[in-house]
C-alpha cells in the first residue's frame, strides 16, 4: 500500500514537471519539449532549455522548501496553522531584501543574506511579543504576533518602495506579489546553494521534531534536546524562507496547504512527512505557477495570488477547527 | 539509590520563596514512593528537579549517583521514564507510533527501527494490557487507556526508574485502582517508582514509602503508617481528618465533616 501511494506520488511529481515546461505564453507539446532537451538547436530549445526548465525546478525547490519549512513550524509552536508567510517570516525576509535592493547591494548573494537578517528579525520579534502575556507561549497569540509584525513589516516595504526612486525598486513591488517570471539557472543555484543545509538538518531534527510536536515537557522527558533543537529549525526555516523570497518574492499559505494536504494521506511522523511535503509541495508549487501563466494568457497572475486563493479557504476551515 | 534528592532548594525565575525547600528523598529499585501534599506544596516541582526541567539553586539531585545536571538528554531518558501531568495532542499518532516515540532515544538520526524497537514496543503495550489499542488513533482512546499507553511509552525505552506526576487524575475508580496495581507490579518487577498524587489512601496500600510536603518543604517522609498521622495531616491540609486502618494494615485518611471526631 506504502508502495503504491510512493508511486503515484513520484508519478504526480513527474507529470508536474512535464506540466511545467509544456504551459506557458507559447503552448509546446510533449514533442517539442522531448526535442528540445534532446537536441540544443531544437525550435523550443531555448524556451525550454534557458526559460521553462530553470522555471519548474526553481518553483520546485521553492514550493518544497516552504512546504518543509510550514510543516517543521507546525511541529514547533504545535498548531497546524503555523507556516512562513502568516508567522511574519516572509514579511521580515522581504523587508530586508527592499532594504538591500534600496541600498544597491550588489550581487546575487547580498539580497538574501539581507532578507534572512530580516527573517530572522521578525522571528525573534515574533516570539518576544508572544511571550508578552506570560512566559508560556500561546501558539494563538504567536500567529497573531506573526500577522501584526508581517503587517508592518509590509508597510514598511512599501514605504520604501514608494519613497525610493531607484528603477529596480519599482520593480521590486512586482517581484514581492510573488513569482518565478526572473528565474534563470543562476537564480536556481543561488536557491539551491541557500536551501540545502537547512532542509538535510531539519530532515535530521526529523525525530526532534516528532518529540516536540508532543509539548515540551514530554519531548523533554523522552530525550530531545528541546531548546537546541527550537533554535536550528528557527534558523533553518528562516534561511528558507529567506532564500524564497530573495529570489522569487512573497509567496503565502503552501506551507500551510501541503503538509495539511499530505497529513491527510499519510502518517504524521516528520521522517515520512518532510520528505513527502517537499516533493508534494514543489509540485503545488509548479502547478500553482502553471495556472498563474495559464489562465490569462499572454499576462501572468502573480503566482501568490494562486496560492492564496487556495490556502485562504483552508486556513479559515482550519482555523474553525482548532478553535473548536 | 536510582532517584536521590538531597536537601535540595529550588526556585522559579522571578519567585521570592523557594518552590522547594531543602528537600530530601530517594528511591531505590523495586521500590515505589509516594509523594502526598496540597496543591501547590511543590509536588510538580520535584519531578521537574528531578527530570532536570528546573535547575537546582542548592543541594543535589543525583540519579544513579551522577548529578542530574550531567547527564546527556537522551541518556537521562533511557534511564528515566517519565509520565507527565499534563499532554495535550496537537497531531495525533497511532498507539504504536506514540508508544515507538519512547524508543528515539535509543534511536540515530535516521536508522529505521529495528525488529528488537518493534519487539521492545509490543512488550511494553503487552504490559500495559493495551496491545490491542495497537492501531488506534490516540485521540480516540480514553483517559485511561491514554495514561497506560503514556506509561507503556515511559517503558518501552527500558528505563531503571518511573516517574509519575499525577497518573489518576478524572480516572474513575476502576482504572485508578488498576493503573495503581499496573505501578505496583512494575516496582515489583525491579523498577524504582515515584508518583506524585492526591489520593492519600491509594498511596497508603500501594506505596512502600511517603514523602508529605507542604510549602515546599517535607513534612513527614517514611512508611505511609510514619506520614499519615492524623495532627499533620490535618494541619498540612487544613482540614481535620481522622485515620484508620484497612484490613491489610494500611493507614487510610477520612476527612471529617463539621461536628464529626472520628471513630
Amino acid at each position: 500500500m506504502r508502495g503504491v501511494r510512493g508511486v503515484l506520488l513520484l508519478l504526480a511529481v513527474l507529470c508536474s514537471l512535464i506540466l511545467g515546461l509544456l504551459a506557458g505564453a507559447v503552448p509546446l507539446s510533449l514533442g517539442d519539449v522531448w526535442e528540445a532537451l534532446r537536441r540544443p538547436d531544437a525550435e523550443a530549445a531555448v524556451i525550454v532549455r534557458q526559460l521553462r526548465a530553470p522555471r519548474v525546478l526553481l518553483a520546485f525547490l521553492v514550493g518544497g522548501s516552504l512546504g518543509v519549512s510550514g510543516a517543521a513550524l507546525q511541529a514547533m509552536i504545535r498548531n497546524p496553522l503555523a507556516e512562513p508567510y502568516l508567522l511574519g517570516l516572509s514579511g521580515g525576509a522581504g523587508l530586508g531584501a527592499v532594504v538591500a535592493i534600496a541600498s544597491r547591494a550588489a550581487g546575487p548573494w547580498a539580497v538574501p543574506i539581507a532578507a534572512f537578517l530580516g527573517a530572522v528579525c521578525a522571528v525573534s520579534l515574533v516570539y518576544r511579543l508572544s511571550l508578552v502575556a506570560g512566559r508560556r507561549l500561546d501558539p494563538r497569540v504567536l500567529l497573531l504576533s506573526g500577522v501584526v509584525v508581517g503587517s508592518f513589516a509590509g508597510a514598511l516595504m512599501s514605504a520604501i518602495i514608494v519613497l525610493s526612486s531607484a528603477a529596480e525598486v519599482r520593480n521590486a513591488f512586482l517581484w514581492l506579489l510573488g513569482g518565478f517570471g526572473a528565474a534563470s539557472w543562476q537564480a536556481l543555484g543561488v536557491f539551491a546553494a541557500y536551501a540545502v543545509l537547512p532542509l538535510a538538518a531539519i530532515g535530521l531534527n526529523a525525530r526532534g521534531l516528532d518529540l516536540i510536536a508532543l509539548g515540551d515537557e514530554p519531548a523533554h522527558h523522552l530525550g530531545a534536546e528541546v531548546e537546541r533543537t527550537r533554535r536550528l529549525v528557527y534558523l533553518c526555516t528562516a534561511l528558507l524562507t529567506a532564500a524564497s523570497v530573495a529570489t522569487c518574492g512573497i509567496i503565502g499559505f503552501v506551507g500551510l496547504v501541503v503538509p495539511h494536504a499530505v497529513r491527510r494521506i499519510a502518517r504524521p511522523l516528520h521522517r515520512s512527512l518532510l520528505p513527502l511535503v517537499f516533493l508534494s509541495g514543489g509540485s503545488f508549487m509548479v502547478l500553482s505557477d502553471v495556472v498563474s501563466r495559464t489562465v490569462v494568457r499572454p499576462l501572468e497572475l502573480p503566482v501568490g495570488v494562486i496560492t492564496a486563493l487556495v490556502g485562504v479557504p483552508l486556513f479559515a476551515i482550519l482555523l474553525r477547527r482548532t478553535i473548536a | 539509590m536510582i532517584l536521590e534528592t538531597r536537601a535540595v532548594t529550588a526556585r522559579y525565575r522571578g519567585a521570592e520563596r523557594p518552590a522547594l525547600d531543602r528537600v530530601s528523598c530517594a528511591v531505590a529499585e523495586a521500590q515505589l514512593v509516594a509523594v502526598v501534599g496540597p496543591n501547590g506544596s511543590g509536588k510538580t516541582t520535584l519531578v521537574r528537579v528531578i527530570t532536570g526541567l528546573l535547575a537546582s539553586e542548592q543541594g543535589a539531585v543525583l540519579i544513579q549517583g551522577r548529578p542530574v545536571s550531567e547527564w546527556r538528554r537522551s541518556a537521562l531518558a533511557r534511564v528515566l521514564g517519565v509520565v507527565s501531568q499534563r499532554e495535550e495532542v496537537v497531531f495525533p499518532l497511532r498507539v504504536d507510533e506514540t508508544v515507538m516515540l519512547g524508543r528515539y532515544a535509543r534511536l540515530g538520526a535516521l536508522a529505521a527501527p529495528s525488529a528488537g524497537d518493534r519487539a521492545a514496543v509490543q512488550a511494553a503495550l503487552q504490559r500495559c494490557d493495551v496491545a490491542h489499542l495497537l492501531d488506534r488513533s490516540v485521540d480516540s482512546l480514553s483517559g485511561g487507556e491514554w495514561q497506560r499507553v503514556r506509561i507503556a511509552r515511559a517503558l518501552v525505552g527500558e528505563p531503571r526508574a518511573l516517574v509519575l506526576d499525577e497518573p489518576t487524575a478524572s480516572l474513575d475508580v476502576r482504572h485508578e485502582m488498576e493503573l495503581f496495581e499496573l505501578i505496583r507490579q512494575l516496582v515489583e518487577g525491579g523498577l524504582a517508582g515515584l508518583v506524585i498524587t492526591h489520593h492519600l489512601n491509594l498511596a497508603a496500600r500501594f506505596a512502600d514509602r511517603m514523602v508529605l510536603l507542604n510549602g515546599g518543604a517535607v513534612v513527614a517522609e517514611g512508611t505511609p503508617r510514619e506520614v499519615l498521622q492524623r495532627e499533620t495531616l490535618s494541619r498540612v491540609f487544613e482540614w481535620p481528618v481522622a485515620v484508620t486502618t484497612w484490613c491489610d494494615g494500611s493507614p487510610q485518611v477520612v476527612p471529617l465533616r463539621p461536628g464529626e471526631s472520628g471513630p
